[in-house]
Formats: C-alpha cells, structure tokens, sequence
C-alpha cells in the first residue's frame, strides 16, 4: 500500500496567495520597484518645469493667477528690445566665459599634473574659487568693481599714480559685461581644472614613454595623446559649464541687477527680475522657457560634436 | 472732547530701546489724543498671531517693535511671533501667503501690497476711523495708500513713512558759493557746476537701485511737471515735460561724481562717508550712521538735509516709502489682528517706536508730529511731513500693483540712465519708458 502511495505522490504546489503571486508579476514589480524614483522626479522636476512651462502661456502676475493666453508673452517678447539684447549678452556671455574657463582650466590642468612639491594642497587650493558660495564671490567682486572703493582703481591711481581717474567698471556698457565675465571665469576655472585633471589622470603614461621613444615633440604628445583621449572627458565638462554659464544669474544679479541700464542682464536675471519683482510672472517664465532650446542645443552640439566615440552615443566601441 | 495726556510712566523697554524709552516717556506726554470709545473686537479663544515685516534699518526699529510686540502679548495674552525678512523678499512671502491662503495673520509691507490683495484682506475702516479720530487724523499719504481706490474702505493700516531728502555738506555748498540750497533747475544746476569745479561734486543714483534711483529718477521727473499716469491711470510719460527735464539731466549729469550709473543703493552712503560725494539724497540712516560712528561724527555735523527742489511744481517733487500693515481673511484671529495693530499705533506704543527710528519712518497719524523727536535735532525735521509730500510712486495715477512693478523695472530710472549714458536721446527715451509703461498699465 505505502509503495503504492509512493509511485502516485505528487507534491500538491501549495497555491501562493494573491499578494505573492502579485509580487512575483515582472511588471508590477518594475513598477513597484521605479515608483520612489518616478515619485522624486514627478514631484521636484517635471512638477516644477511643466508649471514653469504652462505659466509661460498665462497672463499670471503675483497675486492673481492667470488665465491661458496663447502665444502673447512670446510674441510680446519678439518685439521687446530688452529681450534680444539679453538673449545676445547670455550667448555672448556663455561663449567668451567658456572659452576662457577652457583655455585656462586646461592649462592648469596640464601644469597640475606634473610632479610638482604640495601637489594635493594645491590642487585643494585650486578648488576654493568653486567652493566659495557664488554670491559670496560676488560680493567680494562688486567691491573690486565699485567705482569709488576699487582696489584696481586704488592700485593704478593712488598707489602707482599711473592714471589720474579711478576705472569705471560697470558705469558703461562694454566695461560692466566684460567685467562680468572676467568674474565668471574666475569662478568657473576650478571645476573646469580639475574636472581635466582626473582626466588626464586617466591616461597611461606607457603612451606617453612611446611617444618619447619616437622623439616627439611636447606639443606632438599634447595634439595627438592627450587632447585625442580627454575629449571625452571634455565633452562632458563642457555640457555642464556651458549650462552652468548660460543659467548664471548670482554673479549678475548681485554685482550689477543688470545695468547700467539694462546692459548686462542675461537671460535668467531678465526672467526673475520681470517675474518676480516686476510682479508678470507669466512673462518671466516665457523668457525663462525660451532658454530651453539654447540649452538643448549646447547639450546637443557637446555630445555629438565633441563625443565621437560610438561607446558614447551608445554603441559599442569597435 | 480733547484731553491732553500730561504725563506718562516710562516705559521699560530692552536694553536696545532703552535710549528710546527714556526720551519717549516726556515724549508721550506731547502726543494730544482725543478719548473716543475704541471699536469692539472681542478676541477669539486661543489667539495666536504671526506677523511678518521688513527688516529694519536701524537698530530700535527693530528692537521697540519687539518690545511693544512683548507687551502686547503680557496685556493680552496672545501669543505673538514677528518674523523681521529682507526687503526684497517681502512681496514674495506676501504673494506666497495670499495666494495659499496660510502662513502670517498680517503682514507689514509696502504701500502697494494691500491694492494687489485688496481681494483676500479684511476691513480695517474700524481700527483705521478710530486711529483717525483719536490722533488728529490720518497724513495725506496714509489716506492715499490705507484706502481703497475712490471709496472711503481701509484695507490697509500705514504705520509710517520714509522719504528721501537732498542730504549735503554745508561747508562745500558755502565753498561753491551759496548760503542754502536752490530750489528752482536753473540755479540748482549752477550749484552743482560749482561744487564740481572745487571738486567736490554731487551725486545721484542712476543704477538699479530700487529706493535712491526712483527716488532721483521721480524727483527729476515730477519737478518738471512731468507724470508717469494721469488720474485715470493712462500713462503719460511721453510729455514735453519729460523731454525738459531728461534734457535738463543732461547738463545735471555732467556734473556727478563718475561711476553713478553703476550705484546701488547703498553706493551714495559709502561715498558720501568717504567724502567723495558731498551732495546727494537718501533717508536719514545716512545722517544717522555718520552721527553714531566717532570716526565719521565730523561729517554729521557738517551735514544738513533739504527737501528736494521743487523746481517748477512749488512743493517737495519725492514720494514717501509707506510701511503698509493688512490683515489676510485667511486668519483665524481677525479681531486679535486688528487689536495689535491697534495696540501698536497707541501712543504709548507708537511714540517709543517713532522715537527709536529717529526719523527713518514718519508718523502717519497727524498728532505724532507733536513727538519730542522732532524736537531732538534740527537737522531731522525735514522727516516729520514725510507722509504729508503731495507726490507717490505711480503719480498721479490710482495707487496700483502697476505702479510697484514701474518701480521695481527701474523703467523711469533706466529711462534717465539712457540719457545719462549718451545711449538715448530724451526723446528715445521717454518713448521706450512709455511702451514699457504701458506693459503694466493696461
């Protein structure tokens, strides 16, 4: 009988209940396991771009919420001088600050990366420009900048007696923008620097010791090693400088509000100053969504210009 | 009928006021008040009340207003915060708590804010009649900013006022050849010309600064004739007056000291303590600062205030900051709301206050210009009709979230900057100011 019992057992599969068999539905369970992260994303970015993007169609000021006008902030923006010209200062701005932050960050990297005494106390050093909270910064460049209390001016006038009248930074148009780009370099140089550092630290030097042994030159060795494989690195920085540079509003908006007369606003400093002291909320963020495209644009022109490796869009190395 | 109060027990403030509270106790006793039975707000079980303000600008204007703030919390035993944040975040925060409908019972702000919230703000007519009546009446400007347009409703309670007059120095003005300051274009002009020549030159601001810019900017403006909106509301910068008076700020700009272009607003305190401007205007925490610092109290002395010219309007062309109190509907303690307001414009609360601003905010309510504070230095006095200047931000037009939002774009600051900087012609310029204008105005 028992043997009998044997050959016809069968395990009787103890039937899950509903909650393990739910647990063990492959997309529930992506579901369940993307929510926390889908739920950050929906609550801190999309929530806050999409209202940004939809007041950018509404008449909003503070105090009363708007109703839905089309394309008018926009098509008012056209016609509004102010706009283009600082539509013209932030992509004026971006480029000659990147420039500058590049050709100098690049530099200090290539000169940070030799064997030289205190190396790490230097390059902690190197980062305090960064780590220095912007408005901070500032503060510190709006007094070297004041017409009346310079430390420039006080050097050139009081101390050497090389000019009779004290500079006028940021009385006149041209002076007062690139006054303030002097200050954004100044800033950006470190992240840039560093950021080129760890690239160039990736680099064997076996490439560099063949290179020596084919009689290079130092200029062969920096065109055809090390630029060819910091380009990716760069690629990278480069996207995250120029969306820092062109989204700057601190460094402007403490050492000048914009002025004199309107000269130096960029395009974020327009945006808060017509949004939220100037009360049009709708319009601030119309000027604040029009900076969308040139943002995509510089994330597009880094990755595909400047990133040519295919492991970088994607595919694999070959 | 009227009842001078004669005598008042000084009133035991902190460390801070104390200074204030010795010279308001004689100084209470000169504010006439009529008895008049005060509205009754019985108040709620289990108030509580936050209110936020401005920071302050000088020191007892924060530490008297803590100490009334206290005492009204012993008296009435309702729990009382003040929250004191910068001067530009205070429209926020008032936006924020209007359009949530939570956060701070009353919110002391500008003299604007009330018009833009009119909708989610309380009466205030009983608490403000009451005040009227007991002190004399209310100044022009308070009538102005407190009341709703054309109607005789308070939605707001302004608790003081500040304004900007010519400050300068008596010794450079005697040098440049003048016993007091001109109050027509033509002689003005010469005096800063002289001032110029002995190299001691004036200067305004003509950067983005919110209070001493507009203040400028409006003055030249005004003084000429000129208006930003007529009485209806329709803007009317593009006038020949206009022109005049940006033409004439040509002559007028030639004269300043180099750099106002890029002025804050604090630039013209520094300059001014630094002798290199010695003519300029500003409230009285310049006056106050040179006095109170040992190494600067020689230029305080030789320091004098004026009115602004008034070139061809025949009063003071400048407009007063009012610090404008309302109550949101969302409180839950309406009538303990207006009690402390109430509370705070009484005498024997006010006076300590005025008194401990020194000036930097004039009494709204007329009776205080009998305060003993404007017997304490001749050199203030300028300051007591603060609220009584027949001009305001956005003349002559309604008072308006509009006119806040002219000022707040600097547009008829930038408009005298253009001109200044050789970038516009006047013509240009009043022009562009007009189209900007309209953007709010509309």
């Amino acid at each position: 009988m028992a043997a009998i019992d044997i050959a016809n057992w069968s395990h009787t599969r103890v039937e899950p209940n509903w909650l393990a068999r739910l647990f063990d539905w492959r997309p529930f369970l992506i579901f369940i396991c993307l929510l926390p992260a889908v739920g950050l994303l929906l609550v801190f970015l999309t929530y806050p771009l999409g209202l940004g993007i939809w007041l950018a169609f509404t008449d909003t000021t503070i105090g009363r919420s708007g109703q839905w006008i089309g394309l008018e902030n926009f098509e008012y923006l056209l016609g509004d001088k102010l706009f283009w010209q600082a539509v013209f200062y932030s992509v004026f701005y971006t480029t000659v600050a990147t420039v500058g932050k590049f050709g100098l960050g690049l530099w200090l990297a290539l000169l940070l990366n030799n064997h030289i005494p205190f190396k790490t106390i230097l390059r902690a050093i190197i980062l305090l420009p960064w780590i220095t909270p912007t408005v901070l910064s500032a503060i510190a460049f709006w007094w070297i900048y004041d017409p009346q209390f310079s430390i420039i001016s006080y050097v050139f006038v009081d101390a050497l007696g090389v000019r009779d009248r004290y500079f006028d930074f940021l009385g006149s148009t041209w002076p007062a923008r690139w006054s303030l780009i002097a200050a954004n370099i100044w800033r950006g140089i470190p992240f840039v620097a560093i950021s080129l550092l760890a690239g160039l630290q990736t680099i064997s030097p076996s490439l560099y010791e063949a290179a020596l042994l084919d009689g290079s030159t130092a200029w062969q060795r920096f065109r055809f090693i090390t630029f060819p494989l910091l380009l990716p690195i760069l690629a990278i920085v480069m996207t995250f400088s120029i969306i820092f540079t062109f989204t700057d509003f601190q460094l402007v908006y403490a050492i000048t509000r914009g002025g004199p007369v309107n000269s130096t606003h960029l395009m974020a400093t327009l945006a808060f100053q017509r949004g939220i002291p100037g009360g049009m909320l709708g319009e601030g963020a119309a000027i604040a969504v029009s900076m969308i495209p040139f943002l995509v644009f510089a994330t597009l022109f880094s990755y595909f210009a400047l990133a040519r490796r295919k492991w970088q869009q994607g595919e694999s190395n070959d | 009928m009227a009842n001078i109060i004669t005598r008042r027990d000084a009133l035991r403030l902190t460390a801070g006021g104390a200074a204030a509270a010795a010279l308001a106790g004689q100084a209470s006793a000169q504010v006439p008040r009529v008895d008049v039975a005060a509205p009754k707000l019985p108040i709620e079980n289990g108030a509580s009340l936050r209110i936020l303000r401005p920071a302050r600008f000088v020191e007892p204007d924060e530490t008297v207003f803590r100490a009334n703030t206290a005492k009204f919390q012993q008296t009435t035993g309702i729990q009382t915060r003040v929250d004191f944040v910068g001067w530009e975040e205070i429209r926020q925060q008032s936006a924020v708590a209007s359009n949530t409908g939570t956060g701070p019972d009353i919110v002391v702000g500008w003299g604007e804010d009330p018009h833009v919230y009119v909708d989610k703000l309380i009466e205030l007519s009983d608490v403000a009649e009451y005040l009227g009546k007991r002190y004399g009446g209310w100044s022009f400007l308070a009538e102005k900013y407190g009341k709703r347009d054309k109607t005789n409703n308070w939605i707001g309670l302004p608790l003081g006022g500040g304004t900007g007059p010519l400050v300068y120095r008596r010794s450079a003005v005697k040098e440049a050849g003048f016993d007091k300051i001109p109050t027509d274009h033509a002689e003005f002009l010469k005096l800063c010309q002289a001032l110029r020549k002995i190299n001691k030159p004036a200067g305004f601001a003509l950067g983005n600064a919110v209070g001493d810019g507009n203040g400028f900017a409006n003055w030249l403006v005004w003084s000429h004739g000129g208006f930003l909106v007529d009485e209806g509301g329709k803007v009317s910068i593009n006038s020949k007056e206009t022109i005049a008076a940006l033409t004439y700020l040509k002559d007028l700009y030639a004269t300043f000291i180099p750099g106002t272009l890029a002025w804050g607003d604090p630039s013209n305190n520094r300059a001014y303590a630094a002798n290199e401007v010695w003519l300029t205007a500003n409230g009285v925490s310049l006056y106050f600062a040179l006095k109170n610092d040992a190494a600067t109290r020689a230029i305080a002395d030789d320091t004098d205030h004026t009115p602004l010219p008034f070139g061809v309007v025949g009063k003071p062309p400048q407009a007063s900051l009012i610090l404008n109190a309302m109550v949101f509907k969302h409180t839950k303690f309406p009538n303990a709301a207006k009690t402390y307001l109430q509370f705070m414009m009484e005498s024997e609360q006010y006076d300590p206050w005025l008194t401990g601003c020194l000036g930097y905010w004039s009494q709204t309510l007329r009776a205080y210009s009998k305060s003993a504070l404007w017997g304490s230095d001749p050199k203030i006095a300028v300051f007591r009709g603060a609220t009584e200047n027949q001009f305001w931000s956005g003349y002559k037009g309604p008072i308006t979230q509009a006119a806040g939002a002219v000022a707040a774009e600097y547009i008829m600051v930038q408009m005298c900057a253009s001109v200044a900087a050789g970038q516009a012609t006047p013509e240009e310029a009043a022009k562009e100011a007009e189209r900007r204008a309209r953007r709010y105005y509309r």
